[in-house]
């Protein structure tokens, strides 16, 4: 078996007396589709912040692709394949759509002149965001800044993209229009992992799913078999864990 | 596969480039036909157009909103001071003062970069100040009284305001130009990035501190050229004058007025504080408080400046750093 592409072993972060990361271990193989879930609070995006640079963790290490990335910068993490996604969409406002994943090609992506001028446009064109490729992307409506986010993501040519709620806020149409963009980047070889609470897009995409609570995973696993864990589903007490419909 | 057009320039912007030359040519053959008096207030109008050049490159693009400019300014003039005690034409020393500026920017930067927003601000004038005190202790550079420049007494009075009108004539498109080249290029559009969103920036890619040490760097060397054309202008140096915090209040005032963020903007300041200086010069306190009013009116009804206005109406671009996607044909799967 290959060796993982990304791999937390022993991460712990605590802020003062909060811990938002005890003892987590996560892997990821290549290509491979993880979706997490938890409640508010569980730590899901502080781990995405320990995974891509933004926190340093307090003990553990972060290995991507054989290299350990712990003391790593982001935009060095970025530059060796991570890309990523915030939850409230990060634009740059007063730069174009195309601008925005230009400069992600360029520098993420490590590509010079015409070869990152391809990459931007073939980007946008994937994502469904050709027609607005010149509108300022301050002026984008949710579902597009959505999607430029995981263009971006996508521009820095990663081999694992980390989305964080992407689908959050949406309708039920749009969400679809989401999953069909997820699977396309998957298909191409890239491995995701996907913090969502929109369940039913998580298990329309993901091959795998955890359940993050208390700063670790209780329980990692086929998504039909995590969510009908007990304590899975005690977790998510009042909020409706609907498994089946596929939105695909 | 590649039918990615993309074009980076407006209709407008052909003149952009071409059109400054043009004009820096004509400008350029001002002292055989005009009185000096014009030449020589010129050369007022040239160093101010490049030290808020450089404030915008800082603050418009950096996102670095620094009050101790001076600091460099200061150290470019006497760098001339010192290279012309030393048998160096200070004509020469120009280029020599953007590079000393540019070289001490990098320890400066090691400090200032620990700030952040407005303490860093702050912190820059601190900074200038510091520099102000060391050299006013340097009794060979005229310790706290100032001094004069050497190497210019033998020198035609003609031919010298003439040189001098060049010299800060070419530091300013020099200075310009320079903006416009950094910007259109890839650290540009990574700059760019960091102006709206650093932590975005980080996550797509951008070393941020590098790109934000470029241009204070960058910056420091056209104010480091300025401090140097002011010496020759004046031909004495005194360091409460030269590295007083006046500069960063003219360059503030003439980016926030002309438009920040856009490279035409402190062009257009420039020659509107230029102008005001000159109309309201026997308005004693009355000018501060224009000046006043008008930073005020301008920031609240015009938060964009002059050039946003100019942009507003014709959108008209002279410096276009964009990108504009233009077609593409087919899906050119990676």
């Amino acid at each position: 078996m290959a060796a993982d592409l990304l791999a937390l072993r022993g991460i712990t972060k605590s802020f003062g007396r909060v811990g938002v990361a005890s003892g987590l271990d996560v892997t990821v193989s290549a290509g491979e589709t993880l979706g997490i879930v938890g409640p508010n609070g569980a730590g899901k995006s502080s781990l995405f912040a320990i995974i891509s640079g933004d926190l340093r963790p307090d003990s553990g290490t972060v290995t991507f692709d054989g290299t350990d990335v712990t003391r790593l910068p982001p935009h060095r993490r970025t530059r060796a394949g991570m890309g990523r996604t915030y939850q409230i969409p990060r634009p740059f406002e007063k730069m174009t759509v195309f601008e925005n994943v230009l400069v992600c090609a360029s520098e993420g992506g490590g590509r010079r002149k015409r070869a990152a001028l391809e990459l931007a446009a073939s980007t946008l064109e994937r994502s469904g965001l050709g027609p607005v490729a010149n509108a300022p992307a301050g002026s984008l409506t949710l579902l597009q800044r959505k999607r430029l986010e995981v263009a971006r993501g996508m521009a820095t040519d990663p081999s694992l993209l980390l989305l964080d709620e992407v689908a959050g806020g949406l309708t039920e149409p749009e969400v679809a229009e989401l999953v069909t963009l997820v699977r396309a980047v998957n298909a191409e070889g890239i491995a995701i992992v996907w913090i969502e609470h929109v369940v039913h897009a998580l298990t329309a995409t993901v091959d795998r799913l955890a359940c993050l609570a208390g700063g670790r995973l209780v329980a990692d696993g086929r998504p039909a078999d995590v969510l009908a864990d007990p304590l899975v589903r005690e977790l998510y007490l009042g909020q409706a864990v609907t498994t089946g419909e596929d939105v695909a | 596969m590649s039918g990615v057009v993309v074009r980076r320039s407006a209709r407008s912007s052909r003149f952009g480039a071409a059109g400054l030359i043009a004009v820096a040519a004509v400008l350029a053959l001002l002292p055989f036909v005009a009185y000096e008096s014009v030449t020589s207030s010129l050369v007022t109008l040239f160093v101010l157009v490049t030290i808020a050049s450089m404030w915008n490159l800082l603050a418009g693009f950096g996102g670095l909103v620094s009050i101790g400019q001076q600091a460099f300014i200061g150290v470019g003039a006497y760098t001339v001071i010192y290279l012309a005690d030393h048998g160096v034409s200070p004509f020469v020393a120009i280029p020599l003062a953007a590079l000393t500026a540019a070289v001490l920017a990098v320890p400066t930067s090691l400090l200032a970069f620990r700030l952040r927003g407005d303490y860093f601000a702050v912190g820059m004038w601190v900074i200038a100040e510091v520099y102000r005190l060391l050299l006013s202790r340097v009794d060979a550079l005229g310790g706290a009284s100032g001094r004069s420049l050497e190497g210019m007494a033998g020198m035609d009075q003609t031919l010298r305001a003439a040189a001098t009108y060049w010299a800060a004539l070419a530091v300013t498109v020099v200075a310009v130009l320079g903006c416009y080249w950094l910007l259109r290029g890839r650290v540009g559009l990574a700059l760019t990035a960091v102006r709206d969103d650093e932590i975005a920036a980080r996550a797509a890619g951008v070393d941020v501190t590098r790109a934000k040490r470029i241009v204070f760097l960058a910056s420091a060397a056209g104010c480091g050229a300025a401090g140097g054309v002011l010496v020759i202008d004046a031909l004495s140096v005194q360091p409460n004058a030269i590295f007083s915090v006046q500069w960063s209040a003219y360059m503030i005032f003439i980016v926030v007025i002309g438009g920040i963020g856009y490279l035409e903007g402190p062009i257009l300041g420039a020659i509107v504080f230029f102008a005001l200086q000159e109309l309201l010069s026997d308005a004693g306190t009355w000018y501060l408080i224009v000046l006043g009013l008008i930073a005020m009116a301008s920031a609240l009804f015009m938060p964009r400046g002059l050039w946003g206005q100019v942009i507003d109406r014709t959108g008209m671009r002279l410096f276009p750093v964009g990108y504009h996607l233009e077609r593409h044909v087919g899906t050119g799967r990676a």
